[in-house]
């Protein structure tokens, strides 16, 4: 197997271009899982990490552009202001050493329907931006996941960052572990509250194939919220959008849960996640 | 001032025993530093890998190695044609073959091994070797093995391993008395040790055709009983050495690589190195029994427990491993800590298509512990008493007899540790504004929503070394004399440091034995004599007994030595502070004077004292050599719309006899009360079909220090005067109660019946009414 450690950008593509089936790697917080359980044998790996602009993220107008390399770690310490959503999520990632290592871009790179960065990615309208020697693209978020484990990834693409609106209003994550910290997620929700667009976003995570909205949650949240008052939440606004989010789930069952357990968590967390933002809209 | 006589412990050498002394081991494995069995190297070593069955149950048709020998780099491809010796070994029979014959019984069994220059060469040589199996239907029903006579037969002796009555008094007449009945069915899934280090170990072929092994294991001359009649080989000509074992928790009692590695080594006249990796060791070694147990408990309206029934079934697994122990074990401290006039227990033991299961922490006792304190919380409910009234109420105390008719003729203080339990302060309330206070932790599932708080209680009954007329008694090597001008002790057993703190506890006891601080211990291996398991809480008696036993020949020699040179009486002699003292005449010479060039060595075994069998019929017997109880109180909030947890506090109350060594001492009761949580809580082998679902630490969840609470001890010391220093075992006994104690906050919590441990989610938000 051949170590690639391109320092440029350009000299990753050509990598990526060159070596059909070789591995990008950049925490390796799924890929050196993958190699030890002898699940993969590439014939090459692409370390992204001695790629400098990759381990950056800046504030482009609205919206914060989060370069591939950049730790959940990061996120959390750096990002939780301007992305409270996905830094809630960095925050329920494994342990402090796979924080350090990991990303939201192999959390995308792996596909996983589990994977935490999803929901809140979802939630919030994320733009995955690719590229390959044969040029750039932005993916809208919604159509990054294409199954389970698949991706809207060409061979030969890489992701270079991922770009995130700044938070106008409240965020919320939450997920289901059957242990206290560094689980993956049994089933996991987010939701974004955008007050200036009157707009709800939300994100399901393990409930499907692919990471997905409650669109039906949405829509009926965005004329159900009593936008202009200070009043607490309806507890049958609560109710119903509970519902909603969990007749959007179609999960499984699985060594990590049954799936009428994820559809009932879901519709508690949408219920709970939602109460706390919209406590956090009317206080502020 | 004398050494070695209890009452004056504290007052002995710097690191004697009474002491915390640092471990030797510790700053190595903290930094990265020690080597462990996964470690080992040499330089001309092949790498041996093993192919196991992908189906739990099948028959062999046939097996081609032709293309994986023809594969460039490999040296070796053995299967059970080319077992040297004897082609079956076990812990208690010899029923598990070294490499499957002609039918393999679980998922993961050994079928054949390769050798060869790259551990990447032997694993796709491996893929190329062809097996033929025919599927069989698999038999994962324990108690349909147990009680089904239509079952097919996975062995030829019938599929019940061991069936252990316990007959006590008359049950039907006593259940007419009872004002009060209770009955529970209760279910233990499949815990797993989860060790860190995995199964791994190195063999060296010698010149006289004998092989050297280094491995990590819990009990090497047991290991050389088994291994050396596989190879075909005497005793003598297999010599063991105990490597850095990354823990063990009864997991390493059975076998793993070390005939595989020892045939290939011996065949290839090369070094072998194997190493499973994390998904192989969950298939490498043999996990908790799970249990179904059925019971009824019949109660005068005072709360005396005038009859208990139990029916407790063990999923063996495929092969015996140690099943017989566990089942007597689980049927002797059936009822636990209770005195019960009459008792019926039938306690099974069964082959099934399942992994193997065998020694773990708490061995057989765990289960039915479990089970028993459901029944005492139903009992307190029924009742109307407070649950450690009733507990308190029916304990057993020194001069009682526990359901063999065993005489519990050493303190046993469980209504002062029901007491002093009761009297522990409960936790304070938590900062709600933290997450990592509430059910769900980190991931930011709850607020303060849903969450309710329960308390639980458990108490357990474990037996301290083994039982059942066994004879495990240990050796110890210890040798005194002058090094660099210093009196220097070297002490050599073959007791397996497994991580539990054996090797700084065997230096205590020769710094007090011998007033001598310098002490060395020998690397453990089979040149010194059989020193039994690092199991059954055993060691610190064991081969503490022995190091103990032979410091103080060493010592009497040194005393005889004195009084011929000084010519005063021996028995007016002692040793501090690396001289020799004479009750009369004060210090009469330092150590390194007395001896000069001479060494003094002495051996010697260390018996406890001796226990009988279970009676087949009654299960009547003084069978077990020491008990030990401990007691938790559990606080658990529980959010009851997500059915996630929280444990809250853990308090213990554990009787140890005396402290030897208080920092090691609580990290076993710490250790072990975790290993009740996981229980508890999470830890789970997950079956389908035989088959295992989840053999990885990314879905079998063990606690991480956010499931763990802080824990507060109240140790008592109530000496037992046949243990040395009146010691108590202290391994497992936190291991039994701290899992019912969390059940039981749960259902305090919840009002569910919680008969199933451990506890899922969908168990609390959509539970199995039955
Ligand atoms: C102990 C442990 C705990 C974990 N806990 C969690 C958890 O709680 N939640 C969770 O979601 N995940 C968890 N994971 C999984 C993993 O940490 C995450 O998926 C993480 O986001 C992966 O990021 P990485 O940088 O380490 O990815 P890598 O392992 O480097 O890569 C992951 C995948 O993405 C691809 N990839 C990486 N970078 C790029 C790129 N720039 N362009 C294209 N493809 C790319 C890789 O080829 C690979 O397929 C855990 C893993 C471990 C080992």
């Amino acid at each position: 197997m051949d170590f690639i450690k391109p320092t440029t950008w350009e000299e990753a593509l050509e990598a990526r271009a060159s070596v059909p089936g070789a591995v990008p790697i950049a925490g390796g917080t799924d890929v050196m899982v993958e190699l030890n359980f002898d699940q993969h044998r590439p014939p090459a790996l692409i370390d992204l990490t001695a790629i400098d602009e990759l381990a950056h993220w800046d504030l482009d107008g609205d919206s914060v552009r989060i370069g591939a390399t950049v730790s959940y770690t990061t996120i959390i310490t750096e990002l939780a202001n301007h992305l409270p959503g996905l830094a809630l999520a960095a925050r329920t990632v494994g342990s402090p050493q796979i924080r350090n290592r990991g990303t939201a871009a192999g959390n995308l790179g792996a596909g996983s329907p589990a994977g935490d960065s999803h929901p809140p990615l979802l939630s919030t309208g994320a733009t995955v931006e690719v590229a390959s020697v044969r040029g750039s693209r932005f993916v809208p978020i919604d159509e990054f996941y294409t199954g389970v484990k698949r991706t809207a990834l060409e061979p030969d693409e890489l992701i270079r960052a991922i770009t995130v609106p700044a938070a106008r209003g409240p965020q919320q994550f939450a997920k289901i572990g059957t242990r206290n910290a560094m689980v993956i997620a049994v089933c996991s929700f987010a939701v974004a509250l955008d007050p200036h667009e009157r707009a709800v976003g939300t994100g399901l995570g393990s409930a499907a194939p692919t990471p997905r909205h409650a669109t039906d949650a949405e829509k009926y949240l965005v004329d159900a919220l009593p936008w202009d008052s200070s009043e607490p939440l309806p507890g049958d606004v609560a109710e119903r959008f509970g519902e909603l989010v969990a007749a959007a789930a179609v999960p499984i069952d699985d060594v990590r849960g049954q799936a009428t357990y994820r559809t009932h968590a879901l519709s508690v967390m949408a219920r709970r996640t939602l109460g706390w933002a919209w406590e956090e809209y009317r206080c502020a | 001032m004398t050494v070695g006589t209890p009452d004056n412990l504290a007052s002995s050498t710097r690191g004697g025993v009474g002491q915390s002394p640092r471990r030797p081991d510790g700053t190595r494995k903290v930094t990265g530093q020690f080597a462990y069995s996964s470690d080992l190297w040499h330089d001309d070593m092949l790498w041996g890998v093993t192919l196991r069955s992908p189906h739990p149950h099948a028959r062999i048709r046939s097996i081609d190695i032709g293309a994986a020998l023809a594969t460039s780099g490999v040296y070796a491809v053995l299967t059970h044609e080319d077992v040297p010796g004897i082609k079956y070994y076990g812990l208690e029979e010899n029923d598990q073959p070294v490499l499957a014959v002609d039918t393999v019984r679980y998922q993961g069994e050994a079928v054949a091994l390769v050798a060869a220059d790259h551990p990447e060469t032997a694993r796709r040589a491996m893929h190329e070797i062809v097996v033929n199996y025919e599927v069989l239907d698999p038999l994962t029903d324990p108690v349909r093995a147990a009680l089904d006579p239509e079952a097919p037969a996975l062995h030829e002796h019938g599929n019940v391993v061991r069936h252990q009555p316990v007959r006590v008094g008359d049950v039907p007449s006593a259940r007419s008395r009872a004002d009060v009945v209770v009955t529970g069915e209760y279910e233990i899934g499949m815990q797993d040790q989860a060790f860190l280090g995995p199964e791994s170990g190195l063999a060296v072929p010698g010149e006289d055709g004998g092989v050297d092994l280094y491995v990590a294991t819990q009990w090497m001359h047991t290991d050389l009983r088994e291994i050396a009649p596989c190879l075909g080989l005497p005793e003598e000509k297999v010599r063991m050495t105990l490597s850095g074992v990354g823990g063990a928790f009864g997991a390493r009692e059975d076998l793993s690589m070390q005939v595989h590695a020892a045939m290939l080594a011996m065949h290839t006249g090369r070094p072998i190195k194997i190493v499973y990796n994390r998904e192989e060791s969950f298939y490498g070694h043999v996990h908790r029994h799970p249990a179904k147990m059925r019971y009824e408990h019949g109660a005068t309206a005072d709360g005396r427990i005038v009859y208990a029934t139990a029916r407790i079934v063990l999923d063996g697994g495929a092969y015996a491993s140690s099943t017989t122990n566990v089942v007597g074990n689980a049927a002797s401290l059936g009822v636990g800590p209770y005195i019960v006039p009459n008792v019926e227990i039938d306690a099974y033991g069964v082959y099934t298509n399942n992994p193997p299961c065998g020694a773990m922490r708490g061995f057989g006792a765990v289960q039915a512990c479990y089970a028993y304190e459901s029944q005492m919380d139903k009992l307190a409910r029924e009742l109307e008493l407070h649950p450690l009234d009733v507990r308190r109420i029916n304990a057993i105390h020194q001069g009682a007899a526990i359901a063999t008719g065993q005489v519990v003729d050493t303190p046993a203080p469980m209504r002062e540790m029901i007491d002093r339990l009761r009297d522990a302060p409960l936790p304070e309330a938590v900062d709600s504004g933290d997450v990592r206070n509430l059910p769900g932790g980190v991931s930011n599932t709850t607020h303060g929503e849903g969450v309710r708080r329960g308390i639980g209680y458990g108490v357990g009954l474990k037996n301290i070394c083994f039982s059942e007329g066994f004879d495990d008694y240990s050796t110890a090597r210890v040798r005194l004399e002058v090094v660099g001008g210093e009196p220097a002790v070297l002490v050599h057993t073959a007791a397996a440091e497994v991580g539990q703190g054996l090797v700084t506890l065997q230096g205590q006891i020769a710094r007090t034995e011998l007033g001598v601080e310098r002490v060395s211990i020998a690397p453990a291996d089979t040149q010194v004599g059989d020193a039994g398991s690092s199991s059954a809480s055993r060691q610190s008696y064991m081969t503490g007994g022995a190091v103990k036993r032979a410091c103080e020949a060493v010592r009497d020699r040194l005393f005889q030595l004195a009084a011929e040179r000084f010519d005063v009486p021996a028995d007016q002699l002692s040793l501090s502070g690396g001289k020799l003292v004479s009750e009369h005449s004060g210090v009469l010479v330092a150590l390194a004077d007395l001896l000069g060039d001479e060494a003094i060595e002495e051996t010697r075994e260390f018996h406890h004292r001796p226990t009988t069998g279970m009676d087949p019929v009654t299960g009547q017997g003084d069978t077990h050599t020491q008990l030990a109880l401990c007691i938790h109180r559990a606080v658990v909030d529980v959010d009851v719309e997500l059915g996630l947890l929280k444990v809250v506090d853990l308090t213990a109350v554990q009787d140890v006899g005396t402290v030897l060594n208080r920092v090691s001492l609580e990290g076993q009761i710490h250790g072990g009360t975790a290993q009740g949580l996981g229980l508890a809580v999470m830890e789970e082998i997950q079956l389908a079909d035989g088959k295992l679902a989840n053999p990885s630490f990314t879905d079998y969840l063990i606690p991480t220090i956010l499931d763990m609470p802080p824990m507060r001890l109240d140790i008592l010391e109530r000496a037992d005067p046949n243990a040395p220093y009146g010691l108590r075992g202290a391994g497992e006994p936190s291991t039994l109660s701290s899992t019912p104690a969390i059940a039981a906050a749960i259902r305090d919590a919840t009002g569910l019946q919680i008969d199933r441990v451990p506890v899922r989610p969908h168990d609390i938000v959509h539970p199995v009414t039955g």
